[in-house]
């Protein structure tokens, strides 16, 4: 699956990355504790949370993620953003909850990390 | 701690970390993996590379009094050497331990503080090795072959 489906299924925005619609995603993780993400996490990860911080992106630059997805309609601050576009991350904003959003994605054949 | 034999390394480069301040957390491990990738470490070593190093950094954010992180470069190795100035640590072996944190609610809020950082340090690297002593500091030192 590429992030531009991943943008259908959830009904997606893009706020940043939106030239990397074709990246590749294999696997997601939903989760607010960064320490769990990076413990388990492996590549071409779809990384879904509520949380909006600048850690957020610098655990999915370690980590090679493919995007973040910010649940519940989050909107991240600028620099969050800006940090995103300068790693090449993107990042998409869903209105669905957490459990909600991985649900969408497992159903739709996308299993976890 | 093993002293290093740092002339026999190609390239040296150390970075300050901040205690306490969480917007500039991740820069000199950011740094540190693009200056690798630049050098033609391969993307799984990378990868490992990166989440250590972060995490290192990450613990001298939350945790210390401030420290460094030194990257040392040689053509079948990397080195990253994490020193900070306290406040130590009492039971390493605790501290160890996969889900034992000291972090405080302020720091999970931000998403960490789970107790995974130093076994996560462990996996991630081919050698690692810690010292610390309470009132002192902690000296951490990771090698990784590439």
């Amino acid at each position: 699956m590429k992030v531009c489906d991943i943008v259908h299924l959830l009904d997606a925005t893009f706020l940043a990355g939106e030239d990397l619609g074709e990246n590749e995603v294999q696997s997601a993780c939903g989760a607010d504790l960064m320490s769990d993400v990076l413990a388990f996490v492996k590549n071409k990860t779809i990384m879904l949370t509520g949380l909006t911080n600048l850690q957020v992106v610098r655990t999915a630059e370690m980590l090679d993620v493919a995007c973040i997805v910010f649940v519940r309609g989050k909107k991240p601050s600028d620099d969050i953003i800006e940090l995103a576009n300068k790693h090449g991350i993107p990042i998409l904003s869903t209105a669905h909850t957490l459990y909600t959003a991985c649900g969408i994605l497992y159903a739709n054949g996308i299993s976890g990390s | 701690m093993e002293e290093l034999r740092v002339n026999e390394y190609n390239l040296k480069d150390i970075y300050t970390i901040e205690a306490g301040n969480f917007v500039t957390a991740g820069e000199a491990s950011s740094n540190i993996k693009t200056l690798l990738k630049r050098l033609g470490v391969n993307s799984s070593k990378l990868r490992n590379i990166a989440i250590a190093s972060y995490e290192a950094e990450i613990n001298l954010v939350i945790h210390s009094k401030g420290g460094q992180m030194e990257l040392l470069v040689s053509p079948n190795e990397v080195i990253i050497k994490i020193d900070d100035i306290g406040p130590g640590i009492e039971n390493i072996e605790l501290a160890m331990k996969e889900g034992y944190s000291t972090a405080p609610d302020s720091i999970r809020v931000m998403g960490f503080g789970a107790g995974m950082g130093l076994s996560n340090m462990r996996n991630n690297a081919d050698d690692f090795k810690i010292e610390s002593k309470l009132g002192e500091g902690t000296h951490i030192c990771m090698k990784f072959n590439i």
